[in-house]
């Protein structure tokens, strides 16, 4: 069996490559599959912990989260989708209605 | 209703046949062959003949106090009560109709002059277009004129009249497609339309008084059952409640008087008459000599009680009736459109008719209407057929000589001017001599009626004057036709030819019924007439005549017989013997000539007075409207209402706004540096979170990694 | 007759709602849908007030059919419907017109058939609620609910300047709607004091109308005036008129048919309704406003008649010829006699009928042609010889033919108020021979003469449509003007009891001694009246 440390770095690494990518990147759809990695990273740490210690709980809510991140990009490609019509662009640094 | 037999039980068939017939005409004229069209028209209106005949008949062997049948056949207008001077009534007015003596003589005219317009019409319009639509509207008249002289009640009445006047209009614009015959039709209806509210008021004002429109209740199966104007006069006179002479009688007679100047031409209203030439010529003939023009004097002898009871309106009739005969004979002396110079003709014949109801004679009126509707109709006819042998011309100094190339025509028509004029014999000569008669009569009680009958007389003369004029220009002297028309002269086929035979002999004879009058007696047409004319009162105030003995009667009509000459010795010397001389004779005096020519400029000064006036008070309100209620009314409030709100606009702006604005500036202010973290762009959110986050790490890691450690 | 177990007047009032409703749900394309579904309902309200004429008691001078239900109880307001002789003839004409402006659509809209076969519907609910309330409350809601569809109809469907005459409309007629809001709310307010501490007041009409009659004259003439601007904007009456020729220039055949045929009649209902028993009791005041109206409406008469002469659209002259023959109506409301009422009634529905017909004869050429002016026409009856034959009868009957409708209505209003004044009667009389004059003038050139401009040469005439949507009016036209008493049947009693309740002097014209001495007048056609 191997080491819960191996899992909870490839999750930690998976993390920060998310992270990185939703700070950088303009592309919104991009920023959006970042958010996925941010989300599998959690997926990770909560499937190794569940496994770690036993219990099932961590892997039921991975499956909810799987659920979560399918509706969660349905949802966030749609607004992009209605987004893009009516401003014709997806990149982040234009989105600045959020302002006041 | 047995004991009145077939005819007079069916009396509402007379009116009923020509108004089939034409319904037939409109809904499916245009697809039936012309026989068809005229056994339609032709025969609707020769069954009316029958009928009327057949019911008038069943009249006479009556004694002659019984001779009135009335039929209701239902309730018309019920608009419900009405105060009256007695009360309040239930007006009703009924659709019904009456046969007396009065409206025998017209029923008998109208159906049996009609018919023959008919016959004629088949010739005469044979070859135009809009066949059936021309004999649609005939019979359409018919109905309505057999309406008007049958009706039971002054209402119904009107409804005739009114008819006639569409039917007018529609006859007289038979030829849409020119303007000056739609203008004339046009012309006719509105003026008629004058008179008409005349009529209407003086209709409201009969109800108003009697509480009935009903003529009498007379010949009703039950008269006491029912009330009509002359029973409820009568008890009005009996018991003093209105006396002779009363302003509501003269206001009345008044009123109807001036509805029958409209349809009867007079003055004021006769300028419709002569441009309703437009016509063809067979309409003229049947509306402008027999029917039509007639229904006013038919009104005033219907009438006849009340007008007895109203001497100052029975003097203006009378006066208006001579100033019109004198009037109209003055401008036909100087027409050279041939129609025109007749329907002046019939303008004054119509005011000689009017003389004599405003004198009081009224059967001697009914009795010229009468006579001349034979022989104005066969003048018109006569007319006609002129114009149709001459190809449309209607000029008479394009004419002459057509005495012999048209026997046919010319013959009739020289019998017809025989009688209008007044020649010992034929039928004018009678009315004309019992007219002038009763007017000489009358003047012998009052002397003011001497003036009258002076008129009366000049009117003869200048009658016999125009006539021959028209007679020698058109069928003696010398030909003036235009060569290249001198050839298609054709004499007129047999259905237009025979209605003048028949027309002449009437001409001839008709007058003959008041021959005893020659050997001093009451003419047995008077006679007739007499139950419907009488009055209600019989002592006090009404009119009464002088009587003159055989000799003066002889005296007066050698006297009607010298005008007659000395008309006819003018015409003569003027037109046949020296042609020039009457040129020479208008060039002498150009103003009076043109006076006459311009028909006393009557259009003009009425354009000049109404017309004009009111189409410029038109313009006037419809400018009002537009610019004074729209535009200083309304678009003054909407003004108003934008300048307020522009004002209420510079408040909010600058006063509320301000102050808003002023009290928003603050936490602006103050917020400055905290908005600066606020750059709407979603990363630069999700950083602040990750350094958020860090920081929670930073502060709290440890715990993390004792937590971590409790869980092994 | 208690009919309170009937609900045939609601019936009647939502049968072209339930059109609306079920337009709603078809789809925008299926435009002949629209169109079937709309004149299906159009057929279907005018069958279900045929059934409210069949059943109607004759000789009721009440409220038949009458229901009610509590609709706003903290104000009092319900929903109470009643019909009596005038309101059956007036509601028949609105579902007669009503259908048959459905019908004339059928070609001349092209757009927005959807809208505008639900805006129709709406209206005709609207109106039929007008004529049909019981209740002040509920009457002034329908009195604006039909303005809206209106509003939209002239609007949208409109001619060029549409906008401008649409609002022009709203903002006349609601200006005087509002007016007529304070009278009602003062009328109420005034009747709730007169009851019982903590008593609820109400808006039902009858109660109100005759508590008013207890009311100070002053109280009273406020309130007269209050709702006469509503009343005479509505009518329209000289100087409130200037909408209507607007309106009818720029709004499409049916809003013009409804609008003259039946809109302009709200106004005159209102005032035999609610107007004329809000009349003061004193002699004096009520002449000088009696006065005042009477001579606005002589205004009218001959105002509107001259004006036409000098139009150059027919549509507009037909408007104010609209004007002059609503002055008609109103001098007979205000004669205050039973022949006036009963004329001016019938006036009012003969002016639909034949007004009606000239804006469907007119809608006819404007969809041939696209124009409404004179000028462009002249010489139709060649082409169209029974086009040319319908609108010569229909002008006629306008003009008060014998025979035809308009005199049986003019008559009677002449008679009516002849009986009151004869300078009146006289003045009017003049209306009617301009009424000849500017008729047979368009007649002349619009029809008669030759053909003036090319496009006319080969106009087609009547299709089976235009002669459906024709013929009844025309036949109608006829009956009312033959025939008339089963018209006058239905209004005579009702034009009773306003006259007594009104002008209870009337009948006080007893029979004078010397009458029933007089044989002739003991008969039974020409009866003394006795009010029962």
């Amino acid at each position: 069996m191997m080491p819960i440390g191996h899992y909870l770095f490839l999750s930690l690494a998976l993390f920060l490559i998310g992270v990185i990518g939703v700070i950088t990147r303009r592309n919104v759809i991009i920023v959006l599959m970042s958010i996925e990695l941010i989300l599998n990273a959690v997926n990770i740490n909560l499937v190794a912990f569940s496994r770690y210690f036993g219990d099932v709980a961590g892997q039921v809510f991975a499956l909810f989260i799987i659920a979560d991140a399918a509706a969660e990009a349905a949802v966030g490609l749609g607004i992009i989708i209605a987004f893009f019509h009516n401003r014709e662009t997806v990149l982040a640094d234009e989105m600045d209605l959020l302002k006041w | 209703m047995n004991s009145s037999g077939y005819f007079l039980s069916h009396l509402w068939l007379i009116p009923f046949f020509p108004l089939v017939s034409a319904a037939v005409m409109f809904f499916f004229g245009r697809r039936l062959p012309k026989d068809a069209v005229n056994l339609f028209c032709v025969g609707s209106v020769f069954l009316s003949f029958l009928h009327a005949m057949g019911a008038t008949l069943k009249l006479f062997s009556l004694p002659a106090d019984q001779r009135v049948y009335q039929q209701i056949l239902f309730q018309w207008v019920t608009p419900g009560a009405m105060p009256t001077s007695t009360g309040l009534v239930n007006f009703v007015a009924d659709w019904g109709c009456l046969l007396d003596p009065l409206s025998c003589v017209m029923v008998i005219v109208v159906t049996f002059v009609g018919f023959l317009i008919h016959v004629y019409s088949t010739g005469y319009m044979a070859h135009e277009g809009g066949y059936y639509r021309f004999f649609g509207y005939l019979n359409f008249f018919m109905f309505f004129m057999l309406t008007l002289v049958l009706a039971n009640n002054l209402l119904l009445l009107f409804v005739g009249w009114e008819g006639v006047g569409l039917c007018s209009y529609l006859l007289i614009g038979f030829y849409f497609l020119k303007k000056s015959a739609d203008d004339a039709g046009k012309k006719a209806f509105i003026v008629n339309r004058i008179g008409d509210a005349g009529f209407l008021l003086g209709l409201l004002l009969v109800a108003a008084t009697f509480g009935t429109v009903r003529f009498t209740s007379q010949g009703l199966a039950d008269p006491t059952a029912f009330s009509g104007i002359l029973q409820s006069l009568a008890s009005m006179v009996a018991q003093h409640q209105l006396a002779h002479g009363a302003s509501v009688f003269t206001t009345i007679a008044l009123l109807l008087f001036f509805g029958a100047t409209g349809k009867s031409a007079q003055i004021p209203l006769h300028a419709w008459l002569p441009d309703a030439m437009e016509g063809p010529t067979p309409v003229s003939a049947l509306i402008h000599a027999v029917t039509v023009v007639t229904a006013g004097v038919y009104l005033v002898a219907r009438m006849s009680a009340i007008f007895q009871l109203a001497p100052v309106a029975m003097d203006i009739v009378a006066i208006i009736g001579a100033t019109t005969a004198v009037f109209a004979a003055t401008i036909a002396l100087v027409q050279t459109n041939i129609k025109k110079i007749l329907a002046y003709s019939s303008i004054s014949q119509l005011g000689y008719m009017f003389l004599a109801l405003g004198v009081g004679a009224f059967a001697a009126g009914i009795f010229h209407l009468m006579t001349h509707a034979f022989f104005k109709a066969l003048l018109f006819l006569g007319a006609g057929s002129v114009i149709h042998s001459l190809s449309g011309q209607q000029d008479i100094r394009k004419m002459g000589g057509l005495r012999y190339t048209i026997p046919a025509t010319s013959v009739p028509f020289i019998i017809a001017t025989l009688a209008i004029t007044g020649v010992p014999g034929l039928s004018g000569f009678f009315s004309n001599d019992q007219i002038l008669g009763h007017a000489f009569n009358r003047h012998m009680m009052v002397d003011r009626y001497l003036a009258l009958w002076v008129l009366g007389l000049i009117t003869a003369g200048l009658t016999s004057l125009y006539m021959f004029r028209l007679l020698f220009e058109t069928f003696y002297g010398m030909s003036r036709i235009p060569v290249e028309s001198e050839g298609h002269i054709h004499e007129s086929p047999k259905t237009m030819a025979v209605p003048l035979m028949i027309l002449a002999f009437f001409s001839i004879v008709s007058g003959w019924l008041a021959l005893p009058v020659l050997w001093g007696e009451q003419s047995p047409f008077e006679r007739f007439l007499e139950p419907s004319l009488r009055g209600v009162e019989k002592d006090a105030g009404s009119i009464t005549f002088g009587h003159h003995t055989l000799l003066v009667e002889y005296a007066l009509m050698a006297g009607l017989v010298a005008f007659v000459v000395l008309g006819f010795w003018l015409a003569y010397k003027l037109y046949l013997e020296q042609p020039k001389l009457h040129t020479k004779l208008a060039a002498s005096w150009p103003r009076l000539h043109n006076l006459l020519v311009h028909k006393y400029y009557v259009d003009e000064i009425y354009d000049a007075l109404f017309v004009n006036r009111i189409k410029d008070l038109s313009t006037a309100l419809s400018f009002f409207d537009s610019k004074v209620i729209d535009g200083l009314c309304l678009d003054g409030a909407g003004w108003l209402v934008r300048a307020f709100s522009r004002i209420s606009m510079w408040w909010d702006k600058w006063v509320v706004d301000a102050l808003v604005n002023t009290l928003g500036w603050f936490p602006k202010f103050l917020s400055m540096p905290v908005r600066m973290f606020q750059t709407g762009v979603f990363s630069t959110y999700a950083v602040f979170i990750l350094i958020g986050l860090a920081i929670l790490l930073g502060v709290y890691g440890h715990h993390v990694q004792t937590f971590m450690r409790t869980l092994h | 007759m208690e009919h309170s177990s009937n609900h045939l007047l609601s019936v009647i009032l939502f049968t072209p709602l339930v059109g609306a409703l079920l337009l709603l749900f078809i789809p925008r394309e299926s435009q002949n849908l629209h169109r079937l579904v709309g004149n299906l309902f159009g057929v279907l309200g005018f069958i279900a007030s045929l059934s409210l004429l069949i059943h109607f008691p004759a000789g009721s001078a009440g409220y038949e059919f009458k229901e009610a239900a509590d609709w706003i109880p903290s104000i009092g307001a319900r929903y109470s419907l009643g019909a009596d002789g005038i309101s059956v003839l007036l509601v028949m004409l609105t579902t007669l017109l009503g259908m048959l402006a459905i019908a004339s659509s059928w070609s001349a809209i092209q757009q927005r058939t959807k809208e505008y076969y639900i805006l129709l519907l709406l209206l005709q609910t609207g109106m039929l609620g007008v004529f049909l309330s019981l209740d002040f409350f509920l009457f002034y809601v329908f009195w604006e609910v039909m303005l809206v569809p209106m509003y939209f109809l002239i609007g949208v469907w409109g001619s060029e300047r549409r906008l401008y005459a649409a609002i022009k409309l709203f903002l006349y007629t609601l200006a005087g709607s509002v007016i007529m809001l304070l009278a009602i709310l003062a009328l109420y307010f005034n009747y709730a004091k007169t009851l019982p501490q903590g008593a609820m007041g109400t808006f039902d009409i009858p109660t109100l109308l005759a508590a008013a009659q207890q009311f100070p004259d002053s109280l009273k003439t406020w309130l007269f005036w209050g709702l006469f601007f509503a009343f005479a904007v509505k009518v329209p009456m000289f100087p409130f008129h200037t909408w209507l020729p607007d309106a009818h220039t720029e709004a499409p055949t049916a809003g013009s048919v409804i609008l003259a045929g039946i809109v302009l009649k709200m106004g005159t209902y209102g005032f035999l309704r609610f107007s004329l028993p809000l009349l003061p009791t004193d002699a004096a005041l009520r002449a000088k406003i009696i006065h005042m109206v009477i001579a606005l409406s002589l205004i009218s008469i001959i105002y509107g008649a001259v004006v036409c002469l000098r139009q150059k659209d027919t549509k507009r002259l037909l408007a104010y010829s609209s004007v002059s023959h609503l002055g008609f109506c109103t001098l007979g409301i205000f004669a205050l006699t039973p022949q006036g009422l009963a004329g001016s009634v019938l006036q009012q529905i003969n002016h639909g009928i034949s007004t009606g017909a000239l804006f469907l004869l007119f809608g006819v050429l404007y969809e041939r042609r696209n124009t409404s002016l004179i000028c462009e026409f002249g010489g139709l009856a060649t082409p169209m010889p029974n086009f040319a034959a319908i609108y010569l009868i229909i002008s006629l009957s306008s003009l008060g033919m014998p025979l035809l409708n308009g005199f049986i209505g003019e008559f009677t209003i002449l008679q009516g108020v002849f009986s009151v004044s004869k300078t009146w009667a006289a003045w009017a009389s003049v209306g009617i021979v301009l009424g000849a004059a500017y008729l047979l003038w368009l007649y002349q050139r619009t029809m008669l003469g030759p053909i003036t401009h090319e496009a006319n040469k080969s106009l087609p005439d009547l299709n089976p449509r235009e002669y459906a949507v024709l013929l009844p009016l025309v036949a109608l036209a006829f009956w009312i003007g033959i025939y008339p008493r089963p018209f006058f049947a239905y209004l005579e009693k009702p034009v009773q009891r306003i006259v007594q309740q009104v002008n209870p002097a009337f009948y006080q014209l007893t029979t004078s001694p010397s009458r029933t001495s007089s044989i002739s007048f003991s008969s039974p056609t020409s009866n003394p009246v006795s009010p029962n």
